[in-house]
């Protein structure tokens, strides 16, 4: 799948109905291109997870627009109609914890999405195994993740999240668990691979250590977001 | 795509195959119980089938001899001997009791025999060990179950019988091992009662003005006579002619002699539709508990299994799993619990049955029959943890 990241335009999301909603977005426009690592940050509560999972298809909005690649998705209502196969297809995940599946080794951990998406079993691993080729982590495939250290999970967990080769990647928090050499560790990855995979990634961060890195950042707070240009300071 | 129940079960497979063996258990218990029933239907049909009998002539509107208590006259068969289609009718006499066996006492059914052969109806059909009765007193030929051995001594009452010949599954309806002897001794041992109550008995009856009549001065004799020995016997066994009909020699014998007859068929109705029937709801009543707490095992441990994968299912559902997935994976992992169990139950059952004191007959059908219901069971289990696993939102797998 080529990539064309992601844009979205006027996004609101209400929760709730009359006098008990709350407007968790509030009009938020934001466009991320191929190949590009953009931070988003903003307090607890300004509507960080909220956008997050409007833009993995996860909880529908109320309005607005949402594109990805050349195609519109959302545009007040799904415009797509298998929501599942999107997720699956076109948007990867990286969680603040790696969440890998504890009863499948590394390999299979990674091969999974693709596996659902209809792709052979050896196809797949041999996907996956690339991937941990280029994530440095080859040597673990047959590890069960309990096996792994902190940093190795998380870099599965994001070879698991480019297995299908999506154009945009959600990461949520990902280097909250981790030290500050490994946490620029994963954001390098990451933007390495947004690089050869020509992946718009999104990275939800608190982390004081790795905003530094980001080119721009997008603020959020109270439902709105403000766009700012980031320092994109390198990795050492 | 990769099987995950089968990966979940191998990554896991401790406890996977200890809870299976403690369900296993449940399992071999509830098999045991069905074998208990068919073990009571088997011994009923075995009485039946060592009978050599085609009909059973017993007092008129009884259950008799086996359900209920029979006397006849032992002249009986003599007139029914004579009656169309019959080939052989024998006296037979049933006791259950409590025999005395050197130190121990044995329950066991004690049946006197009639003067004949092998072959001769009520008559042990084979042995495995010694010989048949050939004297006309105190001699016994008893089932191996009594735990007896040729040569052994058996009080009865207050005689003492010589074991001379051993049978096999050779038992009441009730499972309880036989014991033959020769007819006269079982219509004694039937109504004899102690010194004292013989003694009671005679002074009463002499006593008794009813039979002190002038001009009958030997009255108070001939009754107490009369009252010293048993005239009746529980049943007329009855051979058919071969070319006979059992039903059409039932008729004639009932029109004709005033007494009931059970065909075979109507004899095994009363023995398994009757006898045990009591038995058989109360074992059904322990198959229910038992599938009841099995389900509910299932149940909790196929729920508490899923409650610990929950937010596995919720990245699962997150990256693209299908909902009919997630469902057959714990369907998976349900009917996979109900398998170990299963063949640890029947390998339980299978080691278990002999050491138990009654028949328990474990048959293939049972066994199919109990494999069904416990898929069906860990199917209907898994509803549950399924309803859970669906529930699951994938947004949980994303923070805040």
């Amino acid at each position: 799948m080529t990539g064309k990241g992601i844009g979205i335009q006027g996004l609101k999301k209400r929760y709730g109905r009359g006098d008990t909603a709350v407007d968790a977005l509030k009009g938020v426009d934001m466009d991320v291109a191929p190949g590009e690592v953009v931070g988003l940050i903003g307090p607890s509560g300004s509507g960080k997870s909220t956008l997050l999972k409007c833009l993995g298809a996860v909880i529908e909005p109320t309005a607005g627009t949402m594109r990805l690649g050349a195609e519109i998705i959302y545009d007040d209502g799904w415009k797509v109609k298998d929501i599942r196969a999107l997720r699956r297809d076109r948007i990867g995940f990286v969680f603040q914890a790696p969440y890998l599946i504890p009863f499948l080794d590394v390999t299979d951990n990674v091969a999974l999405p693709s596996m659902l998406a209809g792709t052979a079993n050896a196809e797949a691993r041999r996907r996956a195994l690339e991937l941990l080729e280029a994530l440095d982590v080859a040597h673990r495939a047959r590890a069960m993740p309990s096996q792994l250290s902190g940093g190795e999970q998380q870099r599965v967990a994001i070879a698991r999240g480019l297995v299908n080769r999506p154009p945009v990647i959600l990461a949520d928090e990902p280097t909250a668990p981790l030290d500050s050499e490994r946490a620029l560790a994963v954001i390098r990855i990451l933007n390495e691979m947004a690089g050869k995979f020509e992946t718009a990634v999104i990275v939800v961060t608190h982390d004081e250590k790795i905003i530094p890195t980001f080119k721009r950042i997008y603020h959020i707070r109270d439902g709105v977001t403000y766009e700012e240009q980031g320092q994109g300071r390198g990795f050492e | 795509m990769i099987n995950l129940a089968a990966r979940d079960i191998l990554h896991a497979w401790g406890k996977f195959v200890f809870t299976g063996i403690g369900l296993g258990l449940l399992i071999g218990v509830t098999l045991i119980m069905a074998g208990v029933y068919r073990g009571m239907v088997d011994d009923a049909k075995v009485l039946l089938d060592n009978s050599g009998a085609d009909l059973w002539v017993v007092q008129k509107d009884t259950l008799g001899p086996y359900a209920e208590s029979s006397s006849i006259y032992d002249d009986a068969w003599r007139g029914i001997r004579a009656m169309p289609g019959v080939a052989q009718a024998v006296n037979v006499t049933y006791l259950t009791m409590q025999v005395r066996r050197g130190e121990e006492d044995v329950r066991c059914m004690v049946s006197g025999i009639a003067v004949g052969g092998p072959g001769t109806p009520g008559w042990p059909p084979w042995l495995v060990a010694g010989r048949h009765l050939t004297r006309g007193h105190y001699e016994a030929v008893a089932d191996i179950a009594t735990g007896c051995r040729i040569g052994d001594r058996l009080r009865i009452r207050r005689n003492h019988y010589t074991v001379v010949g051993l049978t096999r599954r050779m038992v009441s309806s009730n499972g309880d091992p036989m014991v033959f002897i020769p007819l006269k001794d079982a219509q004694e041992a039937q109504f004899l009662k102690d010194n004292d109550a013989i003694r009671q008995q005679r002074r009463r009856t002499a006593e008794n003005p009813i039979y002190d009549r002038p001009g009958i001065p030997n009255l108070v004799d001939e009754v107490i006579a009369a009252q010293s020995f048993n005239p009746f016997v529980n049943a007329v066994l009855v051979q058919i002619d071969p070319n006979s009909h059992p039903e059409e020699v039932a008729d004639k014998i009932r029109r004709w002699k005033r007494l009931t007859v059970y065909t075979r068929a109507q004899m095994e109705n009363i023995l398994v539709g009757k006898l045990i029937a009591t038995s058989a709801r109360q074992i059904g009543m322990f198959l229910v508990i038992l599938a009841v707490v099995s389900a509910a095992i299932v149940a909790f441990i196929i729920y508490t299994l899923t409650l610990g994968k929950i937010r596995e299912i919720a990245v699962l559902k997150l990256i693209g799993t299908r909902n009919t997935t997630i469902a057959a994976m714990i369907l998976q992992q349900a009917v996979t619990l109900g398998l170990i169990g299963f063949v640890v139950g029947r390998i339980a059952a299978t080691f278990g049955a002999p050491y138990f004191p009654k028949h328990v007959l474990l048959v293939p059908r049972d066994s199919f029959a109990g494999l069904l219901a416990v898929i069906l069971i860990c199917i209907l289990s898994s509803i549950v943890a399924i309803r859970a696993a669906l529930k699951v939102d994938p947004a949980e797998a994303v923070g805040g």
